[in-house]
């Protein structure tokens, strides 16, 4: 073993009731590197991590994993579970995906800082308490006192994310294994922590191995990559030599993974298919104390929005969780109480079942997660003919299955690939057919406008490149209109005609897409783009 | 293409479940035990099945004949148990087919030759209760009696917790916070009381016990079915459907119900034991179904007022521990079947 070498794993393996998913993974993270292991979801690259803390549970690990520890040379995947816990924390640290759930709820974030500390380096609790501030300080929060005695819900997203690398760091490990730490993030706080990340590791000089399927960020942060595709290292090189010249396909699909530009401009005469003014979307929030009991507070989700969408055309709404994308979207199928007018062909949202009846035939809806988007108790005919059911009742059983195999075969599921699709059920289908399925299911009341809210974001890079190739094609062949929600710049450089910023319930900038994203005027769009490039 | 290539959530929860041996093995012995007791009559019976009598067929178990038509002295109903008339009928060309154990739920034997309780003998294979009624008969017809009870109990209990429980879960805000009032008023009434009053009002009844446990036993259930629906219908898929236009009793009963159902069909073993445990303390205490029906319970406080008479308690103990062991690995295997995070290999 080389004397830089900090870990230097060989031939791992981890299989599951008897199935291997990781099948001899090798690599080595010399001390104070930054390696990166990129893959799709299901490639076990987040199991190869959990694996080396000893932290996969159930699972059958085999293979050897050296690393030099504090305390002396070690093999990590033979080493007893007492062993392994003085290592976890002390030399190898972690930091997950989503903040809100890996941090304890009850606990202000500056008292579980300080467990850490008290169990680790047995810290006396005042002295521990100080260190956690110092710690939260270093992270980059401002006001650390304050922050130190706030639950994780007070916090924000990116403060979170904060306070997790805070307690990751409180032992100055000598690894850090980051598992997608800005995936749950927006955009523009996404960059923020991979800056703190960086400047930390250079700090302390730790070696990061950071878990991302995410090439964008591998790119800018990491010094070497691994790039892991159905539990096999496929390619490890430089960051720059993997970008220049991809030698395995795999990586090369990936890297060729940014979606492409192909939209057509919109008939000069095209008609105003949708159209919006002033709306605005209110919700009830509790008040606190007594008062609750007879009124509730008003959070205003969406005000004085306009907006017009023609034949043909795409409008991108971007926007950060919570600036109000999603009422738009709501506000739009008329599937939430709203001020102002919302115009489907000319008609108005009325909120009464029968009359609405007509308008929803002519604007459907895609969902973000194609999980919780299909009922899992419902085979492919009854999702996907359910409009049907409600629009023509009068069809006829052939008449119907007719139809539902039409709209299958538009999206690729056609009976060819998939035998025996109907009687099928979702859980039967990765994530982007489940997403054909949900396109599908839209289109089979042959609608004018598709609202698309988040539609590839729960998807895998090729995966997602697929269902926007996908609809590019449709509103090619029908003249579709989309309403295009998404957090995500270069979606909708992809596909959009004409862009709408969203920030806190406004839009705070609207236009033509190269306008908006080559001059943009507002500080904000700015950001957004900084953010994304 | 073959359906089975292509199975629903419940199909693959069943194919789970029967992976599961001791689960699918309690199902199918607790299913063998119900039918057995719902042909009770035929397996325990003080009267026979049929009975050739010089000559002619008799069939006792459908009509009564008096004494007189087996060469008696009254005509009174015929006592099968009485020795002047089996000698009768083993006389030669007469013959009759009995059940194999020849005692109903009520059947007192006036022959009797040991005082009661008696204990286990040839005659009554588990002995009598201290009223000379043969102890195995009681228990395969309090058996029946409990199961049956503990179904009609589950049955109802479901049916109110879910519509309940979906009426809050879907419409929220106002219904729901005036349920959820109604239900912490409602359980904090005391149902023992309430039972106790009531038996004193009313002749009791195994109508009027089960319409008083089911007016108190659906609350628990509700709950669950309640948060459920809360989770569920602000899905992606409900969305969806109301996009579509779909009316909202068909997103209950098409789209949110049976998937929401987990709960429910996880706690019916649980239920069916918590009700045959519910029956079975309120005979014990007098309060449960009227007197001269065969009850687990009775025959609980029967053993424990002749605690010498081992065999009442001893055995009246072995079925519900048979029963509610029976129906609590039911329980747990489909606990485990229906547990989303366990995926077939």
């Amino acid at each position: 073993m080389n004397p830089t070498t900090l870990l230097s794993v060989n031939g791992l393996r981890v299989a599951f009731a008897g199935r291997e998913v990781v099948h001899g993974v090798s690599f080595d993270i010399r001390a104070g590197e930054k390696l990166a292991l990129v893959g799709e979801s299901g490639s076990g690259k987040t199991i190869t991590a959990l694996s080396l803390l000893g932290l996969a549970q159930g699972a059958h690990v085999s293979g050897k994993a050296d690393f030099a520890s504090s305390a002396g040379p070690l093999d990590l995947l033979a080493a007893p579970e007492r062993q392994l816990r003085g290592i976890r924390g002390q030399d190898i640290a972690m930091v997950f995906q989503e903040p809100m759930t890996a941090l304890n709820p009850v606990f202000t974030i500056g008292a579980q800082i300080a467990e850490v500390l008290e169990e680790k380096q047995g810290l006396a609790p005042a002295e521990s308490a100080q260190a956690a501030i110092n710690l939260i300080a270093e992270t980059g929060m401002d006001d650390p006192q304050r922050r130190a005695k706030a639950y994780p819900h007070q916090l924000s997203g990116g403060q979170r994310q904060r306070a997790m690398i805070a307690m990751a760091l409180a032992c100055a490990p000598k690894l850090l294994l980051a598992d997608e730490p800005t995936t749950a993030l927006d955009v523009s706080v996404r960059q923020q922590i991979l800056d703190l990340l960086t400047d930390l590791q250079r700090r302390k000089g730790m070696a990061v191995l950071l878990i991302t399927h995410d090439l964008h960020l591998v790119r800018k942060f990491a010094d070497r990559v691994a790039v892991m595709e159905l539990g096999v290292i496929v390619e490890q090189d430089a960051v720059a030599a993997v970008f220049a010249r991809p030698q395995h396909a795999y990586t090369r699909q990936l890297l060729d993974s940014l979606p492409v530009r192909d939209v057509r401009a919109p008939a000069l005469d095209a008609p105003v298919l949708l159209e919006a003014q002033g709306i605005r979307v209110e919700y009830p929030i509790p008040k606190p104390g007594l008062r609750g009991w007879f009124s509730s507070g008003r959070f205003v989700g969406l005000q004085s929005a306009d907006f017009r969408l023609h034949r043909g055309e795409t409008v991108g709404v971007v926007g950060e969780s919570g600036s109000g994308k999603s009422s738009l979207a709501l506000a739009a199928l008329g599937l939430v109480r709203h001020d102002g007018v919302v115009r489907v062909g000319g008609a108005s949202w009325s909120g009464r079942a029968t009359s609405d009846l007509s308008l929803r035939k002519q604007v459907q809806v895609v969902f973000q997660d194609p999980f919780s988007s299909l009922s899992p108790r419902l085979t492919v005919e009854e999702l996907v003919g359910e409009g049907l059911d409600v629009h023509m009742p009068a069809l006829s059983r052939g008449e119907r299955q007719a139809r539902v195999m039409q709209v299958l075969e538009v999206v690729g599921m056609g009976q060819a690939q998939f035998p025996g699709i109907l009687q099928r059920y979702p859980h039967q289908f990765s994530g982007g057919q489940r997403q054909r399925l949900a396109i599908a299911r839209a289109l089979v009341l042959e609608p004018a406008v598709l609202v698309l809210d988040e539609p590839t974001s729960a998807l895998d890079v090729t995966m997602a490149q697929q269902v926007l190739r996908l609809l590019q094609r449709l509103q090619h062949e029908r003249g579709l209109a989309y309403l295009l929600i998404t957090h995500d710049v270069a979606i909708v450089k992809a596909m959009a005609h004409r862009v709408l910023v969203m920030q806190s319930g406004e839009i705070v900038e609207s236009g033509e897409l190269d306008a908006v994203f080559d001059t943009p005027s507002h500080p904000y769009t700015r950001k957004l783009l900084a953010a994304s490039l | 293409m073959l359906p089975s290539t292509n199975p629903g959530p419940a199909l693959r929860a069943w194919r789970r479940f029967r992976r599961n041996r001791v689960g699918f093995a309690s199902l199918l012995i607790f299913c063998v035990l119900v039918l057995i007791s719902l042909g009770a009559e035929l397996v325990s019976n003080d009267k026979p099945l049929v009975v050739v009598y010089q000559g002619s067929i008799y069939w006792p178990m459908v009509r009564d004949y008096p004494e007189t038509t087996f060469g008696g002295d009254f005509a009174t109903p015929t006592d099968y148990l009485d020795p002047f008339i089996q000698q009768k009928l083993a006389e030669p060309g007469n013959w009759a087919v009995f059940a194999p154990n020849r005692y109903g739920p009520k059947t007192l034997n006036y022959f009797a030759t040991a005082p009661n309780p008696a204990p286990p003998s040839a005659a009554n294979w588990l002995g009598t209760d201290d009223r000379g009624r043969d102890l195995l008969a009681q228990l395969i017809y309090g058996f029946r009696v409990s199961v049956l009870f503990a179904l009609a109990l589950t049955a109802t209990g479901v049916l109110l917790g879910i519509a309940t429980g979906a009426i809050q879960g879907f419409f929220a805000g106002k219904t729901d916070l005036v349920f959820q009032r109604f239900i912490e008023i409602w359980s904090s009434m005391p149902e023992l009381y309430l039972l106790i009053i009531f038996s004193a009002l009313f002749a009791p009844s195994v109508g009027l016990l089960l319409v008083l446990l089911s007016l108190f036993g659906w609350m628990g259930l509700s709950d669950y079915v309640r948060a459920e629906f809360l989770r569920n219908r602000q899905l992606d898929y409900v969305r969806a459907a109301r996009a579509l236009g779909v009316s909202s009793r068909v997103i209950i009963t098409r789209h949110i119900l049976p998937n929401s159902l987990t709960p429910v069909v996880t706690f019916l073993p649980f239920r069916m034991s918590g009700a045959i445990l519910a029956l079975t303390s309120l005979d014990f205490l007098g309060l449960g179904v009227p007197p001269g029906t065969p009850s687990l319970g009775e025959l609980l406080s029967q053993g424990k007022n002749n605690i010498d008479a081992w065999w009442i308690s001893l055995s009246t103990f072995g079925v519900l521990v048979i029963t509610l062991l029976l129906l609590t690995q039911m329980g747990d295997a489909l606990r485990d079947a229906l547990d989303p995070r366990k995926q077939d290999a």
